[in-house]
């Protein structure tokens, strides 16, 4: 039998079964290699829209102003601020944020204000809820070249301060988000060292227009937006609008900040937003206004020059960039 | 015929599959499902299909030498031609909504952003490629020369991962991946010819 080229004819595959076996494998490898490209893509691709889940805040008073500090310009969809987010404790693919910090646990939470201070304290979120929030409608302008206009809630951070007294010492402000990485898995791979820390002068953070947001759309922080308290300043690149805060130090010197320590010569402590200073690796004079097609040119300290050009008087924004 | 001999079914798979990823970008643009910031989205897409598709080109020689899979060799000038193809496309984007078709901004903006230059560069290495995917053209550069320019792939793949390397922030993890997979399927070609060499090499005695 063996060398034989005699095959029984019972074991040949008739042309038939043969042919039908033919078109399963490439029905089945058309399948698979489709699957396998689009699913590929898909993980790629940005994530579904985002529901607004928060709580209605109800302590909101002067809602006037809000008109006022973004002139006429168009509110952002809130699923467009809630749905892109540059928050590097959970994942740096902004579109995948909102998924990741789902399940973050922000209450209880508690922020603690200490360093050059007379009363040192630390405020539970009910306390941080007692503040009477106004409404404020800012630019919000990324360093990236992206930006958008967010209705948030909140309160000027100023009246935090005052209560804690800080102490004729302190010059500055630094500024800490909450970190664990049991919460946040995926921070092993954000490439800046964690806890994320920011800092501000003590007259930047006195400033009536820097807030501790606590909402946007009148409803609490999303997770993904740094629920649930946040800094914002509007004139500065959005980065400086730290969030998750649990720990602000009075201090008498320059504290370090997350990217100005990741990359010296890319990110400066002041980081205000500035058309004529360009980022080392693209330019800084327009941005893409979120929900935009083309672009457009980027203001002077995000068009808010007037309340806050006065704080950089005599100094040369090219060097303290 | 076997199912690794048939070049028209492979070469139906490798055009639909190369063509999946545009056809589904443009069904999202037209669902209004790129994201927050669409430019964003598909300058990144494109970019990143101009990887790939560099990548698999690279992978063909390593697969026919270790799996002999000789099949493959067929489709490879296809597979080049869709890494042109997103590059071009990755390229409009930028013209058309980083430079806002702003033509004269170009010059400055590779001037000042290494990245930018290093992109265009690798861009411009595939032109030639491109242009002399044609049977008449290998014909007319001969087998030898026409694969020795097409070798010019190697340093447009360095160029790209590169590029894609200095433009992220701060998370490197998909240009190191890229320039791992990268390093290692020029590396098979460095030993391979080393090894070469050494087979060939005159014995001293």
């Amino acid at each position: 039998m063996s060398g034989s080229p005699n095959i029984p004819s019972s074991e040949i595959t008739p042309e038939a079964t043969f042919l039908n076996r033919r078109f399963f494998m490439k029905s089945a490898i058309w399948a698979g290699s489709t699957l396998a490209t689009a699913g590929l893509y898909r993980t790629f691709a940005p994530r579904p829209e985002v529901q607004n889940t928060g709580a209605t805040i109800t302590s909101v008073s002067e809602p006037a102003l809000s008109t006022s500090l973004a002139a006429d310009e168009k509110i952002n969809s809130f699923t467009e601020i809630a749905g892109y987010n540059n928050y590097y404790e959970f994942s740096t693919d902004k579109s995948e944020v909102a998924a990741k910090a789902k399940d973050f646990i922000t209450d209880p939470w508690s922020v603690q204000v200490g360093g050059l201070v007379q009363k040192p304290r630390t405020f539970d979120l009910a306390d941080l809820l007692k503040f009477e929030s106004v409404e404020r409608t800012y630019r919000f302008r990324c360093v990236e070249g992206w930006s958008m206009v967010i209705p948030w809630v909140g309160f000027p951070l100023s009246k935090l301060l005052s209560m804690v007294e800080p102490t004729s010492a302190a010059t500055h402000v630094a500024f800490e988000t909450y970190y664990d990485i049991k919460q946040m898995p995926d921070s092993g791979s954000a490439g800046i060292d964690l806890p994320y820390v920011e800092g501000l002068r003590l007259d930047e953070a006195m400033h009536p227009l820097t807030l501790l947001a606590t909402g946007l759309y009148g409803k609490t922080l999303p997770n993904q937006n740094g629920a649930p308290i946040r800094l914002v300043v509007p004139w500065k690149y959005g980065f400086k609008s730290i969030k998750s805060v649990v720990k602000i130090t009075l201090m008498d010197r320059e504290p370090p900040t997350t990217w100005s320590l990741a990359n010296p010569g890319e990110y400066g402590f002041y980081s205000n937003v500035n058309p004529n200073v360009d980022h080392p690796r693209w330019s800084q004079a327009r941005e893409r206004r979120i929900g935009e097609v083309g672009s457009r040119e980027t203001l002077m300290f995000n068009g808010y020059a007037e309340q806050v050009a006065h704080l950089y008087a005599g100094m040369d924004l090219k060097e303290d960039f | 015929m076997t199912l690794s001999s048939d070049s028209r079914f492979h070469r139906q798979l490798v055009v639909f599959n190369g063509l999946l990823p545009a056809l589904l970008i443009l069904l999202d643009a037209w669902r209004g499902k790129l994201g927050a910031n669409p430019v964003e989205f598909i300058t990144r897409a494109t970019g990143v299909l101009t990887l790939v598709f560099l990548v698999i080109t690279l992978m063909v020689t390593p697969l026919r030498k270790i799996y002999g899979w000789n099949w493959l060799l067929k489709q490879r000038r296809l597979l080049g031609l869709y890494a042109f193809f997103y590059g071009v496309a990755h390229l409009l984007t930028y013209l058309a909504y980083d430079r806002d078709w702003q033509l004269q901004t170009v010059i400055g903006d590779v001037y000042k952003r290494p990245f930018i230059a290093i992109g265009m560069f690798s861009f411009a290495l595939m032109i030639p490629l491109a242009v002399t995917s044609t049977n008449a053209m290998i014909k007319k550069l001969g087998g030898q020369r026409w694969a020795q320019l097409h070798r010019l792939t190697y340093y447009i793949t360095i160029g790209g991962v590169l590029h894609y390397y200095i433009i992220v922030k701060s998370d490197i993890t998909y240009p190191l991946i890229f320039a791992i997979v990268v390093a290692v399927l020029l590396g098979y070609r460095v030993v391979t010819s080393l090894k070469k060499a050494r087979g060939v090499a005159p014995r001293a005695s």
